[in-house]
């Protein structure tokens, strides 16, 4: 074998063994409730309002699970306010629920980021209702009939997500 | 010569293609993980989940205190079965009551934490918990290595989980 074809060879096998699965392992898990009725949710947010999924009927949902101590929850959040503003006009509404266990971090934080969407606590039922939050950030988009088109878990390509519900918002 | 700097070359991308794939640790001065992040835990004082999973299953054997150190929300959906919660490591309460736990126990104990709230790299409450029990003595601790999240490496693999609400 020619020593270009060797090292052509073990560059290939480098690739596949390593980086492919790697890279594979962070992509979205296909999960029952995608394509399924989004669970409701129905709680008051921190600001003392009701929020439930059937009110936003019409429109885009981007329900973000997150919590205080979650990091990469922080790095997305402030782009979600930044979607809400630009895509709002167009029938998009994030809502985020925070799997903290109390709220008193939860606003702390929430006075820092100015979060521009309404932000309700979680808990571990609707946790279960949706299919177990077993790791954060975890986000669904919700088309505006209500149904869970796509899931999101752990840390995700926000450009995906954003090409995503550009698309949900075409559709009426 | 030209054709050694070409394999190595190729070699070296595919290594620079890997690092950027894994992603990057939270690190301190001169490259050195933060003691906060879970990087910081020496790698012969992790647990991976089958090896805990044939411990806890294992009929003869010292059986391990397995806490989670993580979100109560996250701990009353699915737990590893067996587990108690002893709240977040990041947080000073959460340090204070895995304190309270442990203080009556034997310095030789064998201890697992695990939390499994994100990915290793960004887990915030392993190390912090991991250095506490270190700091009091304790000589038997391992930490569970959950490498995405709880749900991805350990309820989805099978092993046994309990709820607690």
């Amino acid at each position: 074998m020619c020593g270009r074809c060797a090292a052509l060879l073990l560059a290939g096998l480098v690739f596949a063994i390593l980086v492919v699965p790697i890279c594979f392992a962070a992509a979205p898990v296909e999960r029952p409730l995608v394509n399924k009725p989004a669970p409701e949710i129905a709680r008051a947010d921190l600001n003392g309002a009701r929020i439930t999924l059937k009110s936003l009927r019409g429109k885009v949902v981007l329900l973000n699970f997150w919590a205080t101590w979650c990091a990469p929850c922080q790095i997305e959040m402030p782009v979600f306010s930044r979607w809400q503003q630009q895509y709002g006009a167009e029938g998009f509404q994030v809502v985020g629920i925070s799997m903290d266990d109390d709220a008193a971090p939860v606003r702390k934080l929430l006075a820092k980021l100015k979060i521009n969407y309404p932000i309700a606590m979680g808990d571990a039922q609707l946790g279960e209702r949706y299919g177990g939050v077993m790791g954060l950030p975890l986000s669904f988009l919700i088309d505006r009939h209500g149904v869970a088109r796509a899931r999101f878990q752990g840390e995700t390509e926000l450009s995906t997500i954003e090409a995503q519900l550009k698309q949900m918002l075409l559709s009426r | 010569m030209m054709a050694f700097i070409h394999k190595a070359g190729t070699v070296a991308v595919f290594a620079g293609l890997v690092a950027v794939c894994t992603g990057t640790q939270a690190q301190g001065p001169f490259g050195a993980p933060n003691e906060s992040s879970a990087f910081s835990i020496p790698e012969n004082q992790l647990v991976q989940p089958a090896e805990l999973s044939r411990i806890l299953a294992a009929k003869s054997g010292v059986k391990p205190l397995v806490l989670q150190v993580g979100s109560r929300v996250l701990f009353e959906q699915a737990h590893i079965a067996g587990s108690e919660y002893d709240g977040p490591g990041s947080q000073q309460a959460g340090l204070d009551q895995l304190k309270k736990r442990v203080a009556a126990l034997p310095k030789d104990k064998a201890i697992v934490l695990y939390c499994g709230c994100c990915p290793w790299n960004r887990c915030p409450n392993v190390a912090p918990a991991f250095r506490l029990l270190q700091g009091m003595g304790f000589t038997q601790v391992k930490v569970l290595y959950i490498a995405n999240n709880f749900g991805a490496d350990w309820a989805e693999k099978g092993y046994p989980v309990e709820r607690s609400h």
